[in-house]
């Protein structure tokens, strides 16, 4: 995979010949910069509420514990935001997934082993809708998701106004089931966010599936005239981001153990902004799945300090997420604007 | 001499746009093992049979067979697949993956689904060591200049069907345009790679606006006009002029005549003064004075101040020092609103960029300047618009003659006209042109060559900038030669003023 890449070894016919040049020009040095973020605000982090016991291994944990829907739904949205698109209908299918999920449950009785499948399938095929829209109409996918985002919020009314509680013993046993790790423990929906993350590792770098996504966030049009199906890979993109937001709507199901027509309301920005603090370039074609991990790990940690602070108020994490966004755009301004010269 | 079969036979090709008849019944084989050139002006029909042929457009009559066998091809995806590869004139790679991927990307060796990226890295390398490149597979693509990106796309498509089986591997590659934006060096290096795939057996179909590159690396040549075939020949046996006179199809005579018009003498009264005007950065201070009538040449290698010096005369960058005054009248020349104003008019060199609004029509197009020049609340009357608007594109000869046809889909040559005749109907004073020749073929070049020294006989003042030193010597009366962003002499032409004469001029950067 391409992370191996060498350092180049011809220095003369090259654009870019400093050092510093290069190490600007990096695609991996976003991915670094997000992770070394997360790694000092978590000293930071040590060294004011060590006495608090956030340096248990726990609290670590507690952010795939907390945070695990959130990375699958962005995974999903880095797959988009790499192939050059955008996918604003992510909250809504989630919603959308726990409203379904808990009336099957509960109002019509069905096993919840029955229900995931219909649910990851709904979610699917909604974004494969989306994205043969967007291609075989040549939309903008802004347009055509946020009409998606309408419908399924909409969709989530029509079941019921109210939010529905789930008190199945099945769905409540496999939410509060641990996997013991070590010192402390992950749920279910950590695990599977973390399954998640490396299939689309494993996609996105060995499959040629994943290699047409960087391809078409490069350049479509060339992407097109080099003879690659562009047009299936793009509403396979959108379809993959419809599964993982059904697969992030039924996590989120586990987690909070309700449906309710206003859950997740504008988590696709939230998806959004984790990708991008993760380094990927909103323009596509640049970036990495393991960027996005860090970018949800970072805003969760945002959320736990401001826990741990205790006299902040919870909308410091929209203020601290607003900033940390401003500054990474910064930043990827900065890596293009070189990459054109 | 026994022919052998060509490996590509196009018979009858008909291709239509609305409103254009790009190619009527065109033939066109190719052989194995020959550099085959498809020549033919700008909108000769060039591009949209290499578009036909690799799929990007579709069919709208006649048959294409490769190796006898009849194929359909409706995709670039299914031309590459039959064997026939394609390098545009612009790189159509990605330049966010590595050389390696952009070599095999689509057909990448894989195991069980999982691509194998060090036997991939490996062939890639093998692969462009073969033909003789020093490039490494493993850097990103945007790592490398033009010219060896353009070197890439040609290994990717003669690597097609390498890996796996997949596709026949390529007997066909078209090189449309790749040399356009290379350098000397760069082209060699380009030739020589053509010249191996050549003796390898692969049938290259190359396509350049450059006469003495088709001489120096093609075999034969198929010549299009009009979007009909005129003939195949030999390279051998056909000359240059032969060749020209093929592609225009008019006797050379009026491209001759060019050569020992007289300039008209009577220039008249001084029109457009500047003193000292100058920017930082931009141009040195400089003195000029255009009269009425005149048209001045400026000479000077690329990046001398050419184009920064007509910017200023229009307002499109800000001076920092000096003043500019038209018909003895000052003018502050703050945007190029306060230009058009005083009559100056600029067709800028990116016609594409600065110039044309593609997806409006001819007409829509003619029209603009003069329609913005009265307010938009003082629309043109329709049948003053229509008079006005076919009078030039009969004037220039605008081709299609056809006011509904969209600007984007005309060929450069034609381009350049529809934005002279927007200036034009606003009958400037003074008609800055920057490179209004580049890039057109030369039938097109002649034609608004003599439509320059007309306009000068009916008293219009020209500033002319072009890159070539004998087409500003043929139609100049004056040569403002410059050197390092400086305006270094102002030659009267004259017969001992000669392309030699100026050279020296823009080397010793003195007037001697």
């Amino acid at each position: 995979m391409s992370t191996t890449t060498q350092p180049p070894k011809i220095q003369d016919s090259r654009t870019g010949t400093s050092r510093a040049a290069q190490l600007l020009g990096d695609r991996r040095l976003p991915v670094v910069v997000t992770a070394t973020l997360f790694l000092a605000m978590y000293i930071v982090g040590l060294s004011r509420y060590q006495n608090y016991g956030f340096g248990e291994p726990q609290v670590f944990l507690n952010l795939f514990i907390d945070n695990g829907y959130l990375l699958v739904a962005a995974v999903g949205a880095t797959f988009v935001i790499l192939s050059g698109g955008i996918d604003l209908s992510v909250g809504s299918v989630i919603g959308f997934t726990t409203m379904l999920t808990a009336w099957l449950v509960e109002k019509q009785g069905l096993p919840i082993l029955v229900v995931i499948p219909i649910a990851l399938g709904v979610g699917a095929f909604g974004g494969f809708l989306m994205g043969y829209v967007i291609h075989n109409f040549e939309i903008q996918p802004f347009i055509v998701t946020l009409a998606g985002l309408f419908l399924f919020r909409g969709l989530c009314l029509v079941i019921s106004k109210e939010s529905i509680a789930i008190d199945d013993s099945s769905v409540s046993s496999m939410a509060q089931a641990q996997v013991q790790l070590g010192a402390g423990f992950l749920s279910i929906g950590a695990i599977v966010a973390l399954v998640v993350l490396t299939a689309a590792f494993y996609i996105l770098h060995y499959t040629r599936f994943g290699r047409r996504v960087y391809a078409i966030g490069g350049n479509e049009q060339s992407a097109l005239l080099m003879g690659l199906p562009q047009g299936g890979t793009k509403i396979a993109v959108y379809t993959v981001s419809g599964f993982c937001s059904a697969l992030a709507g039924l996590l989120f199901t586990l987690y909070i153990q309700s449906g309710d027509p206003l859950h997740a309301t504008g988590m696709e920005l939230d998806a959004i902004a984790a990708v991008v603090i993760g380094g990927t370039l909103l323009t596509g074609g640049s970036g990495y799945v393991l960027g996005t991990l860090f970018g949800v790990l970072v805003l969760g940690l945002i959320k736990s300090i401001i826990q741990f602070e205790g006299t902040l108020s919870s909308w410091w994490t929209k203020i601290a997420t607003g900033v940390l966004l401003c500054a990474f755009i910064l930043i990827q301004r900065a890596m293009t604007a070189r990459g054109k010269t | 001499m026994a022919e052998p079969r060509p490996v590509l036979e196009m018979t009858g090709i008909v291709k239509e746009f609305p409103g254009v008849r790009a190619l009527s019944g065109v033939d066109f084989r190719l052989f194995p093992g020959e550099i085959h050139a498809l020549m033919g002006e700008n909108g000769a029909g060039k591009s949209t049979l290499i578009k036909v042929l690799t799929g990007v457009y579709p069919l709208d009559g006649g048959t294409i067979a490769l190796d006898g066998q009849p194929v359909r091809i409706d995709s670039p995806f299914q031309a590459q697949q039959a064997g026939i590869s394609t390098v545009y004139q612009e790189v159509n790679l990605c330049p966010n993956l590595s050389v390696a991927e952009n070599i095999f990307i689509g057909r990448e060796p894989t195991r069980y689904g999982r691509i194998q990226w060090s036997r991939m890295r490996k062939e890639a390398a093998e692969l462009v060591d073969r033909l003789g490149l020093d490039i490494d597979v493993t850097a990103p693509l945007s790592s490398y200049p033009l010219a060896v990106q353009q070197l890439v796309a040609i290994v990717r498509s003669v690597g097609t069907g390498d890996s796996d089986g997949a596709g026949a591997g390529t007997k066909v590659l078209v090189l449309d345009e790749p040399t356009s934006s290379l350098d000397r060096d760069e082209v060699l290096e380009l030739f020589r790679l053509m010249r191996q795939l050549r003796d390898e057996g692969v049938a290259i179909l190359f396509v350049s606006h450059f006469l003495d590159q088709i001489y120096e690396i093609c075999d034969r040549m198929t010549v299009l006009r009009n979007g009909t075939l005129v003939g195949e020949h030999l390279v051998s046996e056909l000359d240059q002029v032969g060749l020209i006179h093929l592609m225009i199809g008019k006797e050379m005579d009026q491209l001759e005549g060019l050569h020992e018009q007289q300039l008209h003498a009577d220039v008249g009264e001084p029109l457009v003064k500047a003193d000292g005007l100058g920017r930082q950065g931009g141009i040195s201070p400089f003195d000029l004075e255009i009269k009425k009538g005149e048209v001045v040449g400026l000479a000077g290698l690329l990046g001398s101040g050419r184009t920064e010096l007509a910017r200023l005369l229009f307002g499109a960058d800000q001076p920092d020092s000096g003043k500019v005054s038209i018909d003895g009248k000052q003018v502050s020349m703050s945007a190029p609103n306060d230009a058009i104003a005083a009559g100056v008019a600029f067709c800028s060199e990116n016609r594409k960029t600065e110039g044309l609004v593609p997806d409006l029509t001819v007409r829509e197009n003619i029209i603009l300047a003069l329609q913005a020049s009265r307010g938009w609340t003082r629309p043109i009357p329709v049948a003053q618009r229509d008079e006005l608007v076919a009078k030039y594109i009969k004037a220039l000869d605008i081709r299609p003659a056809n006011p509904e046809a969209r600007v984007g889909q005309l060929s450069g040559g034609n381009q350049q006209k529809v934005l002279l005749a927007r200036w034009l109907i606003t009958q400037p004073k003074l008609l800055i042109l920057d490179e209004p020749t580049r890039g057109i073929d030369v039938g097109a070049k002649a034609e608004i060559q003599k439509l320059v020294v007309s306009l000068s006989e009916e008293g219009m003042s020209v500033l002319y900038i072009a890159a070539e030193l004998e087409e500003v010597l043929r139609l100049s009366h004056t040569i403002g030669v410059l050197r390092d962003r400086k305006l270094v002499a102002q030659l009267a032409n004259g017969p001992e003023i000669t392309p030699t004469r100026i050279l020296e001029t823009i080397a010793s950067g003195e007037h001697q």
